[in-house]
């Protein structure tokens, strides 16, 4: 909760919510901030704990639930920490009528996670985007921050191995 | 500058009546005894419009208007109820219906509910729909009252009140779409909120048994509302 | 600097560059830069020097070329030979393009027909930089009249005349519904106020639309040239561009932009050293498509959840922190500058009557010829399908091309003659939309086609009105129910009914079209519906009499 002449500091001396600090000044340090600062947060330190929104709450003097509500509203927004790898499967019309499903299936089946999941040893999330712009190379995916076009479930599921035991 | 405000002419359902240029058809229609429909509008609280209960038809507009959040204008004809309308009613209430676990017959509201009294009114003696039922927690943290989401209907009165008249804004809307669900503060139980102040405003504006008084029976969560046109008038709030 | 003076700023950078003999263009845009282009770029620089042709060859990236199905596109301008275009370009493919530089002799295998349908039939107004300049360089926008409408604008014209011409040029909205622009900004104009905000909605969440991403990354300048003159027309002082954060590539081409630009003084205080000052900020969508629709944007730029408010009042009248705004989609204000640079008489004669200009589109689906286009309104959907578009591979048969996204509808083979504008779109029972076109063979089924639609506008409901919450929910359950062929003829009547609820008692667009592409399938395809509910209960021959 807000107490009057309260000094708010950051959750921890980490640098990085220097850099928060400098998004919540450029955009007035005011409620009209909280998506620009969330999405700071979540650049820096990967999803929102409920330390970085009572912070922001209160640096921003936005109420608790105003900021829970709108973390939760935005789908890119996350309050849990995402797996050691991520494959985003494009889920765009091109992609769906050339089978992004079967490529969701396919993971579901092999690691037991559904979009928008973590599996349970922490590896590998699953994500779905609306579209990613890249309908020429449908069914799209992205491992890693790398885009696979063009892909079809045995070569994803080939691909997300090499991956994960690469660091093992 | 204060701009100055009109007096309108309008028709609202074949009667001639008089309005301020700064009231909406439902104020107008009311001070007329002219009845409309209303589930998330509640006076004294800002408007929301969500519900659509209240949509009216204007003539010249191709799309129907909800009464709580439009204003009038001079020469605007009105209908508030043709079959259509009244066909619109029912079936927003039979998707209201199958969106929860409206179950009257063990409700403490039972008898005093305002999604009850609309469904008589509105002649919804059924939900043709498959119910969802999904399964909500009852949040009963709280010393003096209880928050069942089975009976929310999203109306948001409960978030408005504690913004806009208690000024604690516990409340607010959490996810979206068919998920959206009322949260206090991060998520947490409401007994553990930090900013509620007791006061129970929320429960009393709450139009159905989804927030109510610990220790009531079924059928025995009666609302009292005189508090907030009182309120308002103190505060010397139009709003 | 006065519009004079920009001329000669213009002409000295196209003479430099003509004095340059060989001239490489690679896409960097997003689907191409997905191919590793950017390395690509690289990799021919260093053969270029290999060969010894570094200096007198100018390498750029640029942005979308259009054809992504052929990507890595490369073009190159040897001395003296016709430009060439080269696709499926690859980093090992590097030195027989810097040693076609140097020979003047093309690549044979890798050679583009840039006089097939696909280039042969677009007409160019939003895309004309895309694929020639370095959306980085500010330079190469100025050297292709960048910024001379703006600075003509502002020292030659009054704010009325502006308007007056955008006015004639009958442009319409290229977000979806096709709002004249000239009439939008006449409201903001008219409504007296301090402050006004233009607002460019680039918050592209159609699924299976990627326009205003390429214009965003292929030429930045032009949006921002737009939103200038939107500002001058209207009185307004401040700028945002409302951009999916899903857009990395395009977010930073337009910081870069718009430093470049402020640092110029073509946005900024007193710009070109007039009375007019305007300046530009970002700000991030975060994943809600509902955030397209004004209101619902607005209440995003505040800080808040996307939710939408009952209209009137506009935001022309009441919009960002209570002020009056225009919000303008990315295409609409692309057209900005050349209608004020050539005349809005000009854009007039390009199009049909009631649709003016061109119409940028994104190929999809299963069509050859995948990528972004731009055609004059009126062009015919078999043109777009089969001459551009290269008809459907693998030997299958067209079914249905789908325009508008989860807003719009699908049409059948009968309607390929249709031209495209915004009411023929419409009277056939889809929209314009902001220029997604998917294409579909015969082995798409229409019935998981509308479900899709439907799954994503029930995941897309901000959950505000009951309607569009609840009513999209349980029409999904019901094309579920359909679809895995457990349906009923009573589901297919209550499915019909909750379109109608639901499109007429939503509180925003979202909810209110969100039943289209049901209803378009329905229309066309009721037979598909009919044989997976149950053949037995169907009437012989009934299925064709309904459907027609």
């Amino acid at each position: 909760m807000i107490m009057p002449n309260q000094k708010i500091a950051p959750p921890s001396d980490d640098k990085r919510w220097k850099v928060v600090e400098t998004t919540i000044r450029r955009n007035g340090s005011s409620s009209g901030a909280l998506i620009e600062t969330l999405h700071s947060v979540q650049e820096w330190f990967g999803y929102l704990d409920d330390e970085a929104l009572t912070y922001v709450a209160q640096r921003l003097m936005v109420p608790m639930s105003k900021v829970y509500g709108v973390a939760t509203f935005y789908h890119f927004f996350t309050l849990k920490p995402g797996g050691k790898h991520t494959c985003v499967v494009c889920n765009g019309t091109a992609c769906y009528i050339k089978g992004a499903k079967q490529l969701i299936d396919a993971m579901a089946e092999k690691y037991d996670v559904k979009p928008g999941e973590t599996s349970k040893d922490g590896e590998l999330s699953v994500l779905s985007a609306r579209c990613l712009g890249s309908c020429g190379l449908a069914p799209a995916v992205v491992i890693d921050g790398d885009v696979k076009g063009n892909i079809e479930a045995d070569e994803l599921l080939n691909v997300l191995e090499g991956v994960i035991n690469n660091d093992a | 500058m204060s701009k100055v405000i009109r007096v309108v002419t309008l028709t609202i359902d074949d009667q001639e009546v008089t309005g301020r240029e700064d009231e909406t058809i439902l104020t107008v229609a009311r001070q007329h005894d002219i009845d409309i429909p209303t589930l998330c509008f509640l006076e004294g609280l800002s408007g929301w419009g969500s519900c659509r209960i209240c949509l009216v038809a204007v003539e010249g507009v191709p799309k129907l208007l909800p009464a709580c959040m439009t204003y009038c204008s001079e020469g605007m004809v009105v209908h508030t109820e043709n079959e259509q309308i009244k066909a619109y009613r029912k079936s927003i209430l039979e998707l209201l219906f199958s969106e929860r676990n409206h179950i009257c017959s063990v409700c403490v509201s039972n008898g005093a509910c305002e999604l009850q009294a609309l469904a008589q009114k509105c002649g919804m003696d059924h939900v043709s729909l498959p119910y969802r039922f999904p399964s909500y927690e009852v949040d009963s943290s709280h010393n003096l009252f209880r928050n069942d989401h089975n009976r929310c209907v999203l109306c948001t009165r409960c978030i408005r009140v504690c913004d806009e008249i208690e000024g604690a804004h516990v409340w607010d809307l959490a996810d979206r779409g068919i998920n959206a669900h009322v949260i206090s503060d991060l998520n947490a139980p409401w007994g553990d909120s930090e900013t509620c102040t007791n006061c129970g405003k929320c429960v009393q504006v709450c139009p159905t048994g989804a927030l109510v008084q610990k220790g009531t029976a079924v059928a025995e969560m009666h609302k009292r509302r005189a508090f907030l046109p009182y309120l308002n008038a103190m505060r010397g709030n139009h709003g | 600097m006065t519009p004079d003076e920009l001329m000669d700023v213009a002409q000295g950078l196209q003479e430099k560059d003509a004095s340059i003999p060989n001239h490489v263009r690679v896409c960097t845009a997003a689907s191409c830069l997905s191919l590793k282009s950017d390395e690509l770029a690289k990799q021919i620089k260093a053969e270029l020097k290999e060969v010894g042709k570094d200096k007198d060859t100018k390498v750029r990236c640029v942005g979308c070329m259009g054809l992504c199905s052929a990507g890595p596109l490369v073009s190159v301008e040897a001395e003296d030979q016709k430009p060439v275009m080269y696709q499926k370009v690859t980093v090992e493919n590097a030195p027989q393009i810097a040693e076609s530089v140097a020979s003047g002799k093309k690549v044979k295998d890798l050679v583009c027909d840039t006089d097939s349908p696909f280039f042969a039939r677009q007409q160019k107004i939003v895309l004309e930089n895309s694929g020639i300049i370095d959306a980085d360089d500010i330079n190469d926008y100025i050297a292709n009249d960048g910024y001379q409408a703006l600075m003509t604008a502002i020292s030659e014209m009054q704010p009325n005349e502006v308007l007056d011409e955008i006015t004639k040029s009958g442009l319409r909205g290229r977000g979806g519904a096709g709002f004249p622009t000239g009439l939008k900004w006449n409201m903001l104009a008219k409504t007296p106020s301090d402050t006004k905000y233009i607002i460019c909605n680039a918050d592209e969440g159609d699924p299976g639309a990627f326009m205003d991403r390429a214009i965003l990354e292929s030429d930045p300048h032009r949006i921002l040239e737009g939103m200038a003159l939107a500002a001058y027309a209207t009185g307004a002082t401040e700028g945002f561009i409302y951009v999916r954060a899903e857009y990395p590539l395009a977010i930073k081409r337009l910081k870069t932009a718009i430093r470049l630009a402020t640092k110029n003084n073509f946005l900024g205080s007193n710009i070109g050293g007039t009375k007019f000052s305007f300046s530009i900020d970002i700000r991030l969508g975060a994943g809600a498509f509902v955030c397209g629709e004004e209101t619902a944007l607005i209440a995003s730029i505040e800080g808040k959840r996307g939710q939408p408010r009952p209209r009137p009042p506009f935001p022309a009248e009441k919009g960002l922190w209570g002020q009056p705004t225009s919000i303008n989609n990315v295409e609409t204000l692309a057209n900005v500058a050349p209608i004020v640079r050539k005349g809005g008489e000009w854009f007039a004669s390009i199009g049909t009557n009631k649709s003016k200009g061109t119409k940028v589109f994104a190929l999809a689906g299963k069509i050859n010829n995948t990528g972004l286009i731009e055609v004059p309104m009126g062009l015919s959907l078999r043109e777009i399908v089969f001459d551009i578009g290269g008809g459907i591979p693998d030997g299958q048969e067209f079914k249905a091309v789908q325009t508008g996204g989860p807003s719009g509808g699908c049409l059948p083979e009968e309607h390929l003659d249709m031209g495209v504008d915004y009411d023929s779109l419409r009277t056939a029972g889809s929209i314009m939309g902001s220029g997604g076109m998917i294409v579909m063979d015969k082995t798409s089924n229409m019935v998981d086609v509308a479900r899709f639609f439907m799954e994503f506008c029930m995941s897309e409901s901000c959950g505000k009105c009951i309607p569009c919450r609840v009513g999209t929910y349980q029409m999904h359950e019901l094309l579920n129910r359909i679809a895995e062929g457990e349906g009923t003829m009573e589901d297919l009547a209550k499915l019909e009914e909750l379109c109608e609820v639901v499109a007429n008692t939503s509180l925003c667009g979202l909810g209110q079209t969100s039943p289209n592409p049901v209803r378009s399938t329905l229309r066309y395809f009721r037979h598909e519906y009919l044989e997976l509910i149950d053949g037995k209960h169907i009437p012989a021959g009934a299925g064709q009499e309904v459907a027609s």
